[in-house]
């Protein structure tokens, strides 16, 4: 056990001597956290439109005033006929054009049937994509309004409501993914890189030959490494509460044992990364490739998973980034339990006791 | 027993590092393995401490199997790499205590045995180890081998690198060593190192060409050798290429190292052909060759 | 003299912040001449050469160097000298031809001749056979003789050796030296370091660096006689064997090796 702890002292030392790893290794999280949480963003604020109305009657205007009311739009001008919409987008003030065609008002009472049309900016499709679910939810609203007073004998009111994030904040879809990253880079890319740097400076063949064994080695390198990604966890968790409101719903003590799972996993991760790479640099460069990528992009954290092809579908599969994010959407989010993330749950303990268990057989007592 | 190898050979892919290497070190000996770079010394450290496999062969090291009983001699061994396996961000004292803590002792129970050489690096136990000169990284990697009081050192080429001073000051050291009782294993491209070992084993291309004690080595090398000089060392050496009785001609500090094909030797007739080259100062003398002037002669 | 100086060196100085790393050398090195610099680990020997090639600046003194001056012609100097050390010679990665075209290309020597330089160097080393392989692969002692013959493909007028033969096996050892004084006959001087003592011998002068001043520097046979020594060995340790010198100085921000 003393030799143990010896062994733990040392990998401190590494760590805190090293300042400007230390200083990413405890800014990073922060960082990204912010750069998520303002700068991209899914969100639109006060969107730039503008309306080109063929009939100027009563509906019309009512309809641009509940539009115009809503902070998510301000309209920008008016425009006379459909030669200036293409002008008015290409000047790229405006993300999208209202049209009203003739005689809203009476084809709507007479004709049960008045049509708008949304033309959007779709050069930026996200944004262009809820803009146009923003105007439809107001339009269905005030649907809803002026039907309340003509009772109609059979009708269906869908009746949309955004839940679990009802204000649509994307910090909150990217805080799970924020996290996942974090997790996933301090815990195994740094732990490939320590332990390849031993082999790198030749310190490695020097601890093979003492009598500490190869898996005290292995949880020497891994705990202060849990130990820090627990750090970065709790300050993602409250820089989310603090800074963004985002509610946690679920258990608190349910979200910290997920973390330390799946920071298991990543741990486990990096050691296998760290059998098969010599150096730092390799060890570095299968992390960035083999983990870093697939948890950015196919977790579903940035792009969602049901809209890929059905190959990549597949693949998310193996990545546990995949799960635990919807873990983290599940406690964080919905507020559900093991009950519901069972499931999930298993799938990571799964693939960390198969990376474990290879990375015990992978591991060299000796130098071949 | 200290240390024993037999019939030891090992290939990397294609490439054979070690081809049937058998020797024996007796306890409380200084043994050492001279050769150059590539002649194999780093892989059969490494099978000796347990780090490799060898192909065949098989070895016992202070009466351990390398194989069979590995955890035993990881215990009792003390292993100092080509390049010193220091942690350059952690201090002397630090690196000192990180291995003695890995060993389960402490710096304080075995500082008896390290005193003398520590005592030189003391002063400067805050010190990162990756400011040290040469010399002094050389004498902490030597300490850190050394804490848990192993009872055979593994030492590969530890004086690569390090200036003649340091050189001598080491070797002093592990004359000390040697008489606590501890069975040493050292190698070195440094051919005058040789005769300050008990036993010697002359290496290259992974093969043992000569074991045994540096002065029986040079009493059984078989020709006379001359020691030549001139005024003008390149022209000499020119013409004692020209010479048509050469076996072989090799620079050696100012002098060079000459040997005649006949088994009879005229001096006179050398020098007067060296005078009829215009050579000046030319001085011809019997001489005692050196392990190097041996190692040449296994290799050419 | 009747021979010129390619190397002048007057009270030439290196601190590190309170460290002096090299105190106030001076010497000067004929066309011509094998110039051994010797001294302990951390005595000062790289800084000084880092100052002569061009790479460090002097804290003070002056240097002339192949006729150029080490402040304000350094990249003159760069231009008529030549470097190989042991840490790094050749690209191992890259084959005997290619290190060639490449050394060459960076001294700027046009493409005829670097293809008249390559046939020779291949020619004159008898490396017919492995000229396509990968450096790499080759013994340690041919690729110092490669290192070396690369670092004079731009016939430079000095050629600089940190510790070229080290770990070579004695026989290409003293083949190495054979291309150093068939090289130094050629004009070309050749500044050497080394921690082979009988490799001193071989040079036409040696200075020794104690603490980073030269202590001591006269042709071999002298120094011997002056220390009563019988050889460079023995003359070394007398000079530099004090108590603390393998014990660095200073604050530790600079060491050698």
């Amino acid at each position: 056990m003393k030799r143990f702890i010896g062994f733990i002292k040392k990998e401190f030392y590494h760590i805190i001597r090293d300042k400007r790893s230390l200083f990413i290794l405890l800014g990073m999280p922060i960082v990204q956290i912010i750069l998520f949480g303002f700068a991209i963003t899914n969100e639109i604020n006060n969107v730039d439109i503008a309306i080109l109305d063929h009939s100027k009657d009563v509906t019309t205007q009512e309809i641009i005033n509940k539009i115009a009311s809503s902070k998510y739009f301000s309209i920008k001008e008016y425009i006379a006929n459909e030669t200036e919409i293409e002008r008015s987008f290409k000047k790229g003030k405006i993300k999208a054009v209202l049209i009203f065609e003739k005689d809203f008002s009476k084809k709507l009472t007479k004709e049960n049937n008045a049509s708008i049309q949304i033309i959007t900016d779709a050069s930026d499709p996200n944004t262009a994509n809820t803009i146009s679910n923003y105007i439809n939810s107001i339009l269905r609203n005030y649907q809803q309004q002026i039907n309340k007073n003509i009772h109609l004998a059979y009708q269906i009111n869908p009746n949309t409501k955004m839940i679990f994030n009802p204000e649509l904040k994307s910090v909150f879809m990217f805080v799970p993914g924020v996290m996942t990253i974090i997790l996933m880079l301090v815990s195994a890319m740094m732990t490939s890189i320590s332990i390849s740097r031993e082999k790198e400076f030749g310190t490695m063949e020097v601890l093979l030959v003492s009598p500490l064994k190869p898996f005290q080695v292995i949880i020497g390198k891994v705990v202060p490494y849990i130990l820090l990604s627990i750090f970065n966890a709790t300050v993602i968790v409250l820089l989310s509460i603090l800074v963004f409101e985002m509610p946690i719903e679920g258990s608190l003590l349910f979200l910290v044992a997920e973390n330390i799972l799946f920071i298991i996993t990543s741990l486990s991760l990096g050691i296998l990364i760290s059998t098969v790479s010599e150096n730092q640099q390799k060890a570095m460069m299968i992390s960035l490739v083999t983990l870093m990528l697939p948890t950015i992009i196919l977790s579903g954290f940035i792009f969602p998973i049901s809209s890929m092809p059905w190959i990549l579908q597949a693949i998310t599969n193996i990545i546990p980034a995949k799960w635990f994010v919807i873990i983290l959407k599940g406690i964080m989010l919905k507020g559900v339990g093991i009950s519901y993330l069972w499931k999930e749950t298993l799938i990571l303990i799964g693939m960390t006791l198969f990376f474990i268990m290879l990375s015990i057989k992978k591991y060299k007592i000796r130098l071949e | 027993m200290g240390i024993k190898a037999q019939n030891i050979s090992k290939s990397f892919k294609n490439v054979t590092a070690l081809k049937n290497i058998s020797f024996d070190v007796k306890e409380g000996e200084l043994f050492g393995l001279i050769g150059p770079d590539g002649a194999g010394k780093s892989t059969l450290f490494r099978i000796l401490t347990t780090l490799l496999f060898a192909d065949k062969g098989n070895a016992t090291v202070a009466g351990f199997d390398v194989v069979e009983d590995y955890k035993n001699i990881r215990k009792n061994v003390g292993y100092m790499p080509g390049r010193f396996s220091l942690y350059q961000d952690l201090t002397v004292e630090e690196n000192l205590e990180f291995y003695a803590t890995i060993f389960g002792t402490t710096i304080e129970e075995n500082y008896d045995l390290i005193k003398e050489i520590y005592i030189q690096i003391e002063p400067f136990k805050k010190r990162r180890a990756g400011k040290l000169s040469g010399g002094m990284k050389q004498k902490l990697a030597l300490s850190c081998a050394l804490i848990h009081k192993p009872k055979v050192l593994f030492l590969d080429e530890p004086t690569t690198g390090v200036d003649p001073v340091s050189r001598k000051e080491f070797w002093e050291m592990l004359k000390r060593l040697q008489q606590k009782g501890i069975t040493i294993l050292v190698s070195t491209p440094y051919m005058d190192e040789a005769e300050l070992c008990d036993r010697i084993a002359l290496i290259q291309h992974g093969k043992i060409m000569q074991i045994d004690t540096p002065q029986e080595i040079i009493n059984h090398y078989p020709k006379n050798i001359y020691n030549i000089s001139a005024e003008n060392m390149h022209n000499l050496i020119e013409c004692l290429n020209e010479y048509e009785h050469n076996y072989s001609v090799y620079p050696f500090g100012e002098n060079v190292h000459y040997t005649d094909k006949r088994d009879l030797f005229n001096s006179q007739e050398l020098y007067d052909f060296l005078q009829s080259k215009n050579l000046k100062d030319v001085e011809i003398n019997n001489t005692i060759p050196t392990i190097e002037d041996v190692f040449m002669e296994l290799t050419k | 003299m009747e021979s010129q100086n390619v190397i002048q060196v007057q009270s030439l100085t290196k601190k590190f912040g309170d460290f002096t790393a090299v105190d106030a050398i001076s010497f000067e090195v004929k066309k011509g001449e094998i110039f051994g610099f010797l001294g302990a680990n951390g005595a000062g020997k790289t800084t000084a050469m880092k100052m002569l090639i061009g790479i460090s600046m002097p804290t003070s003194g002056e240097a002339i160097v192949a006729g150029f001056d080490v402040y304000k012609n350094r990249d003159n100097i760069k231009r008529n000298i030549g470097y190989m050390s042991q840490k790094f010679a050749l690209y191992d990665d890259l084959t005997v031809k290619e290190n060639i075209t490449f050394f060459g290309g960076i001294y700027g020597l046009k493409k005829n001749q670097i293809k008249e330089k390559t046939t020779q160097l291949i020619n004159d080393l008898a490396l017919q056979e492995v000229a396509n392989k990968l450096v790499g692969s080759l013994p340690l002692g041919w690729k110092q003789k490669i290192a070396f013959s690369v670092a004079l493909l731009h016939n430079p007028k000095i050629v600089f050796l940190d510790e070229p033969t080290g770990g070579v096996d004695p026989i290409t050892r003293r083949q190495f030296w054979e291309m150093i004084y068939q090289t130094a006959n050629t004009g070309t001087t050749i500044f050497v370091t080394t921690h082979y003592m009988d490799e001193a011998e071989y040079c036409n002068r040696v200075s020794i660096m104690v603490n980073g001043k030269i202590e001591a520097l006269d042709t071999p046979k002298k120094l011997k006689e002056k220390y009563n020594a019988t050889n460079m060995n023995d003359v070394f340790l007398k000079l530099a064997r004090s108590p603390s010198l393998t014990l660095p100085k200073g604050n530790g921000t600079h060491t050698e090796n």
